[in-house]
């Protein structure tokens, strides 16, 4: 049985929210990071509590701490030592494993992020603009009485009108296709999947595989928790339209372009579905929008390159141990859009998402390290993810096609890793537990 | 795997660079853009008068010389008509580059691959031995019971060279290990070949559910080879399978046209 009691929102609620905005902190020293905490768990709803009043809120907290954060607030050596590498390097030291390189290299992060001084995300979702200001103003009011705690950095998001689905900059619809928790009641869209086993994304639960294993100690720490990798990744709206109008002489010929990197048409409708031309009702359509294999339909790629965004972050029935994989998503977009057919105007706009997981290692590195950044990826011998991989134009994207397969040479980079960080979210519960060390 | 330690391999890998390179470029068809990079980052980091730089410049000159340039993966294509040899630092690898569980090691013309070598268990070795015949009848009825491992392939000797008999297995197959690693351990899980690796000194007694503990095994009893040679270099699996698929139906087309 889950605790959805103890259970942080995030987890398991996507919230009614357009925009929001993240506070990364630091803490000066350990007694006034655990005041900072103790005042603010008040306002970090459970899953339990988030669903009975999602109507009548209008604003959401989640806290979360980096490895660095833990031992800011003053947890045990014993304890810090407890919990896996991957999160007690933290996501700078990772790079290689990441593939972040290049533009991408934490030296070039912006916000504070390169450095050991990141303690802690406070990730506040608002209704409307006007709901995040007041969230925003009383943080800062409630941080005027904690002069040890500072923010390094903030981050405003908004997500993009109209707000009838949820979108990126560079027009994909977004949130198709997620895995449902067993125990949550919630059944997964056709193609989703079965239900998987809570231990994947919540520890202290069985996973896939049994019983749980390795958790950071003390029980009361670990319970109900989960670790969360965020990146946040610039779109470069502009170089990827100019993209599809060098490869795409009409219109329709550009659109094609963005489905075959993406693997499904910017609309939302999958190319496995779907291969000559969109169809907005399949898109809008849950019971059908996720509902398609590779391995006999598509096994080389005609419709569904094998390179292509979608099909490699989620191979579907062409890899094992699928259900070892798989992540859950939350975050939004940050940025103004830019009009389309406007110039470039150097404006910073993209996605700043989270990825939670009960092992970074195991489910979100692997996923970049093998899925995004591996050029050898389904023996296609020199691609990277179209969309999210280290592009620096030396990459290649095959399209499949009859009679001959098109290929694209020099892929440009459409994203660039502006920063990034490994938080574990604690429950409500361990959240006390931190703000009472003494 | 400790900061320390990663700090320390970090030193050994960049100091035996120079040499490596060259020497790999001498055997392999062409120096790549990654040997060259490391050799600029060896020079930078070899100051006047440093016999040997402490291992914090180091780390900051491979920084440097590194944060630029994506990692490229060494030459994985070549032209398959041309034997190649390559000779491997006693590391195992060129340049460090971490893998999520450590240093990755590099495709050579004999593709990539590991021969784990552990000492038997006192009167554990006709077990291990008659567990071929349980492997012998699983490829039988699942022909493709081991495809998730991409294999060319296996060899299982047991030897003894005075110290009591030791068991090696050796695998040659078309993935980087360190990237498969959770799915090859799934697949031992699955198939049983676990119960091999139980009758092995080293082999953690919660192997049942204590995946980073399989894993460490596999890392702590990997013995990477010094030389690999291809007569056919960088050819996968795949390719061998699909050139004899072309064959036999150019063959068969031959036979319609008579």
């Amino acid at each position: 049985m889950l605790e959805f009691d103890d259970i942080q929102h995030i987890v398991l609620t996507r919230v009614p929210a357009i925009t929001g905005r993240y506070e990364f902190l630091s803490f000066r020293e350990p007694a006034q990071g655990r005041l900072w905490l103790a005042g603010i768990i008040e306002k970090v709803e459970s899953a339990q509590a988030a669903a009975a009043r999602m109507e009548a809120q209008n604003r959401w907290v989640s806290v979360a701490f980096t490895w660095t954060g833990l031992r800011a607030l003053g947890l045990s050596e014993a304890s810090l030592a407890s919990f896996p590498e991957e999160f007690r390097q933290g996501m700078p030291a990772r790079w290689q494993v990441l593939g972040d390189t290049g533009a991408n290299h934490p030296d070039k992060w912006i916000g504070g992020f390169s450095g050991p001084k990141l303690h802690a995300i406070a990730i506040l979702f608002a209704r409307n603009a006007t709901e995040r200001q007041r969230s925003t103003q009383e943080h800062q009011a409630y941080l005027a009485r904690t002069p040890g705690v500072t923010v390094l950095s903030s981050l405003d998001l908004d997500a993009i009108p109209p707000f009838d689905s949820a979108r990126d900059h560079f027009g994909y619809r977004d949130r198709l296709s997620q895995p449902e928790i067993e125990g949550t009641g919630i059944e997964p869209t056709p193609g989703s999947g079965r239900p998987i086993k809570a231990g994947e994304f919540i520890l202290g639960y069985p996973d896939e595989d049994g019983p749980p294993v390795g958790l950071p100690e003390p029980d009361i720490l670990s319970r109900n928790g989960t670790y969360m990798a965020y990146r946040r990744l610039q779109e470069h709206v502009y170089a990827f339209r100019e993209f599809l109008r060098a490869n795409g002489d009409t219109p329709e010929e550009q659109e094609w372009v963005a489905a075959k990197l993406m693997g499904r048409w910017r609309s939302g409708a999958p190319l496995a579905l779907a291969p000559d031309k969109d169809d907005p009702a399949l898109a809008a359509d849950p019971q059908r929008n996720n509902d398609f294999t590779y391995a006999k339909s598509d096994p080389y790629g005609y419709a569904t390159p094998l390179g292509s965004h979608i099909r490699r972050m989620n191979p579907r029935d062409t890899a094992v141990n699928m259900q070892r994989r798989r992540m859950i998503r939350r975050g939004a977009t940050y940025g103004p859009p830019l009009a389309e057919g406007a110039p470039e105007d150097g404006i910073d706009r993209g996605v700043a998402a989270f990825v939670l997981c009960a092992s970074l290692v195991r489910q979100f590195e692997f996923a970049q390290n093998v899925w995004i950044n591996d050029p050898n990826f389904h023996e296609l011998g020199n691609e990277r993810d179209p969309i999210i991989g280290a592009q620096d134009g030396t990459f290649d994207l095959t399209i499949p096609k009859r009679p001959v397969r098109r290929k694209i040479r020099g892929l440009p980079a459409f994203t660039t890793v502006k920063s990034g960080a490994y938080f574990f979210l604690p429950g409500i519960g361990a959240l006390r537990y931190l703000a009472t060390l003494s | 795997m400790s900061q320390d330690q990663f700090g320390e391999s970090t030193r050994r890998a960049f100091l035996g660079t120079a040499a490596v390179a060259t020497a790999a470029t001498a055997v392999t068809l062409a120096a790549s853009p990654t040997a060259e990079t490391a050799l600029a980052a060896a020079a930078v980091s070899e100051a006047p008068g440093t016999g040997s730089p402490p291992a914090n410049q180091i780390k900051v000159a491979q920084l440097a010389a590194t944060s630029n340039q994506p990692i490229k993966p060494e030459p994985t294509t070549g032209d398959w008509t041309k034997p190649a040899a390559m000779a491997i630092p006693k590391e195992g690898y060129f340049k460090l580059e971490q893998g999520r569980y450590g240093p990755i090691y590099p495709r050579t013309p004999a593709n990539y691959g590991f021969t784990i070598i552990a000492k038997i268990k006192p009167g554990r070795e006709q077990a291990i031995r008659e567990y071929g015949k349980t492997i012998e009848k699983a490829v039988g009825e699942t022909p493709d019971v081991l495809a998730p491992l991409r294999l060319h392939y296996l060899r299982w000797v047991i030897f003894d060279v005075g110290s009591g008999p030791h068991f090696m297995y050796q695998g040659i197959f078309d993935t980087d290990f360190d990237k498969y690693l959770e799915d090859a351990v799934a697949l031992f899980l699955k198939t049983g070949i676990t119960t091999v690796f139980v009758n092995l000194e080293g082999w953690p007694d919660d192997w049942k559910t204590n995946l980073p503990a399989v894993i460490q095994f596999f890392r702590d009893h990997q013995r990477p080879s010094f030389l690999e040679y291809g007569e056919y270099p960088y050819v996968t699996a795949d390719e061998v399978k699909k050139a004899l698929r072309v064959k036999g139906a150019l063959s068969a087309m031959l036979d319609q046209m008579q």
